[in-house]
């Protein structure tokens, strides 16, 4: 028994192998998988992002039916921001679109940038919390006590109504978190120009 | 290649008895530190899960110890009185107890030592088919081994020494919390571990398909190499994605990716569905080997074919398919949706179907045979009653919304000590005593080996029922102290521990005595009963068995 020598064994062994090898592939891939997964379906409170709110007239069914959002700000990691919403809970109609404001201040002496993540409770309600324009989608950049003020434009999307996990919600809770970015990216956030344009603007 | 060379020594010596045979042994170091034959090897993997068995549960001993009392009384007498230090070495130890009893005890001995052993006997091969990677598997587990040992002993979290993780490694307790290269060391070991098993199966996988004698069609293979097979195959899918989660655990912890961590747009959940995409087949890479172990036993001493031996191997296999799909029964508390939480309630519960086909099997096979009552059938049939009263736990786990109570307390624990504990060590046990002969050449003491499993028996049971009561109470696992409310329960817990280790003792004597003292094994000490090719053989076997392979065209039925 020359076992080693068989090229049956070695066959054998060798897609043995390369399954394990594209096992180790799987869990990678699972990576971007996951994330477009959560994407497409809200899991995990990911919220949705959108262009533009629904057309008025397919509101009108709705009767004007509103729901409290609350907002949550929170600083991670030491980056030495004041960061909270600028406005108490708010009861939006549904489908309607609205913006609201989150004040950042710097305490630091040299210029910082961070970037926020973001997530909503109930996670059942994330698939329906839709955002047009939101800071969160790039790194942000204050000056030495720079003060902005960032706006969030977001709507709640009717189908709400529709899910049977979701539909009895009346209370969501937006909630951000700014984490510091060490080595910020080329392309600096809205905020590096020293102003809050965007947010006048927005106003 | 060694193999190589073995065959050309066949060849020359091929004619002669296998006393002769015992020249050609290699010296002592060759033997047993290279070596390259299959029984010497599962030998070596025998003895290594017994070593390290006895530190896994001597961690298991000073928690229940602490446990058995309110209060902290045994933790801080190993850190100067230091409570928080205390605290966390806690977690230390339920981390090592963890991955030393599934790692380093149970799939050592399960594959390793009885899969080495006797799937190349069972199956009329004259050894593994790659016999030098059957040694790099064995000492890549015991380097594992020696790095899990490390960790414990170098710094975690700040200011204290050892990854206490729990044995899932959760991030981001595993990354931010455990600044330390402990949690580095542990995944280096259960990288190095995970290869050796990867290793072995692969081994076991082209043993089973290409090297069975001739007329050893798969559908007569005994069934300890149909689960051997079935475990082979879920190593090689399962593992691989453990040691992806684990590397990009290790690359967030040092080199500053985000996989796992929310700041650069990663996800913690990810990492819980990674770990028990591979933690759950893990759980039946632990079981199936006891399912075949307990097949033969009870076949043996009914003196009876198992009986519906198709449906017992293809049992096997359908718990291995459905094992991959049933993961997040262990995240029904992450915030699953409903829907997703009826399917793998729902998933879950079709497993007690093959699994109950095994269990009515194994009754069955009973039903009506000569039965006998050698310590192996007492383990065995021991087995079927740990093994079901964790399986009914498990169903009741299963219910996503029964879970929400249930979760991360002392029930899951009863639950999965009921199956693991009891039901894959009671199996391990089985095959010890109905193998012991045939490995070493000495019977076991009889009187010693039925008072082990009697004492055992009650110990376990008293160590475990208890924390079911416990669990329903809402008593959260993984905690060193508790109120006095759980006094009464944990009390007896530990009281049991000392019953089970009493069973323990027992078992030393018992091996110590038989292996210098017992008599002399004969080659089927069993009798009619035992049917499969390893008792065709001396005990212990010659050191190459097979040398012509055996003829089994004419063989009648299945084992």
């Amino acid at each position: 028994m020359t076992a080693v020598a068989d090229p049956r064994n070695r066959r054998t062994a060798l897609i043995a192998g390369a399954v394990a090898l594209a096992m180790v592939g799987l869990a990678y891939a699972s990576v971007p998988l996951y994330r477009v997964f959560c994407q497409v379906t809200g899991f995990g409170g990911t919220t949705q992002k959108a262009e533009a709110a629904p057309a008025a007239e397919s509101l009108k069914a709705l009767h004007g039916r509103t729901i409290k959002v609350r907002f949550d700000g929170n600083v991670r990691g030491g980056l030495p921001w004041e960061f909270a919403p600028a406005q108490g809970p708010v009861d939006v109609k549904i489908g309607e679109q609205n913006m609201i404001f989150y004040k950042a201040a710097s305490q630091s002496a040299a210029s910082t940038t961070g970037s926020a993540t973001f997530n909503v409770t109930p996670e059942a309600a994330g698939r329906y919390f839709a955002k047009i324009q939101c800071f969160c989608f790039n790194e942000q950049t204050l000056n030495p006590g720079q003060q902005v003020e960032m706006p969030v434009v977001f709507y709640v999307d009717p189908a709400i109504l529709d899910d049977p996990d979701a539909k009895d919600i009346d209370e969501i809770t937006l909630s951000y978190s700014f984490y510091p970015v060490a080595q910020p990216s080329k392309a600096p956030g809205v905020y590096a120009t020293g102003s809050s344009e965007l947010a006048q603007k927005a106003r | 290649m060694a193999t190589h060379a073995d065959s050309l020594h066949l060849q020359a010596h091929g004619d002669h008895d296998h006393a002769h045979d015992h020249d050609h042994k290699p010296g002592f170091f060759a033997r047993w530190f290279l070596s390259t034959n299959h029984k010497d090897i599962g030998t070596l993997y025998l003895i290594f899960a017994i070593f390290a068995g006895i530190i896994g549960g001597a961690l298991s001993g000073f928690m229940r110890w602490e446990l058995a009392n309110p209060g902290m009384q045994v933790l801080p007498w190993f850190t100067k009185g230091n409570i928080d230090a205390a605290y966390h070495l806690w977690n230390v130890f339920i981390t090592g107890h963890g991955l030393i009893m599934v790692f380093f005890m149970v799939m050592p001995a399960m594959i390793g030592g009885f899969g080495n052993w006797f799937v190349p006997i069972m199956i009329g091969a004259p050894d593994m088919a790659f016999p030098r990677m059957n040694n790099v598997s064995y000492w890549l587990t015991t380097s594992a081994f020696v790095l899990l040992l490390i960790s414990m002993f170098v710094p975690g979290p700040a200011g204290f020494d050892g990854a206490g993780t729990g044995w899932t490694v959760y991030p981001p307790l595993s990354t931010s919390g455990h600044p330390g290269p402990a949690v580095d060391l542990a995944i280096f070991s259960l990288h190095l571990a995970g290869a050796g098993s990867i290793l072995g199966a692969i081994n076991f996988i082209t043993t089973i398909f290409n090297m069975r004698a001739p007329g050893m069609t798969l559908h007569k293979m005994p069934l300890f190499v149909w689960s051997v097979l079935v475990t082979a195959f879920l190593l090689l899918l399962s593992l691989p994605v453990l040691a992806g989660a684990i590397t990009m655990l290790l690359t967030d912890r040092n080199f500053g990716t985000t996989f796992f961590a929310p700041d650069g747009g990663g996800d913690p959940i990810l990492y819980q569905h990674l770990f028990w995409f591979f933690g759950h087949p893990e759980v039946y890479i632990m079981i199936l080997p006891a399912f075949g172990i307990v097949s033969q036993v009870l076949s043996t001493f009914s003196r009876k074919p198992v009986f519906g031996y198709l449906a017992m191997a293809y049992a096997m296999v359908a718990i291995g398919f459905v094992g991959f799909v049933v993961w997040a029964h262990h995240m029904f508390t992450v915030g699953l949706s409903v829907n997703t939480k009826m399917y793998f309630t729902a998933a879950t519960m079709i497993i007690a179907v093959p699994t109950g086909i095994k269990i009515f099997s194994w009754i069955a096979t009973m039903w009506g045979g000569k039965l006998s009552f050698e310590t192996p059938m007492l383990w065995a049939i021991g087995f079927i009653f740990m093994f079901t009263v964790g399986g009914v736990t498990g169903v009741v786990l299963s219910n996503g919304g029964v879970d929400t109570y249930m979760h991360d307390t002392y029930y899951v624990v009863a639950h999965f000590h009921y199956v693991l504990s009891l039901g894959a060590v009671f199996g391990l046990f089985a095959g010890f005593y109905y193998w012991f002969g045939k490995m070493s050449g000495r019977n076991y003491n009889e009187f010693l080996g039925k008072l082990h499993f009697w004492i055992f028996f009650i110990g376990v049971n008293v160590l475990f029922f208890p924390m079911h009561f416990l669990g329903q109470d809402g008593m959260p696992r993984r905690i060193p102290d508790y109120p006095e409310a759980f006094h009464y329960w944990n009390h007896i817990a530990s009281l049991g521990y000392a019953i089970m280790l009493v069973g323990m003792v027992v078992f030393f004597v018992n091996i110590i005595w038989s292996l210098l003292a017992g008599k002399k094994a004969a080659a089927n000490p069993w009798g009619e009963g035992a049917t499969t090719l390893e008792w065709t053989l001396s005990s212990p076997p010659p050191f190459h068995q097979f040398e012509t392979l055996p003829d089994l065209r004419n063989m009648k039925g299945a084992h």
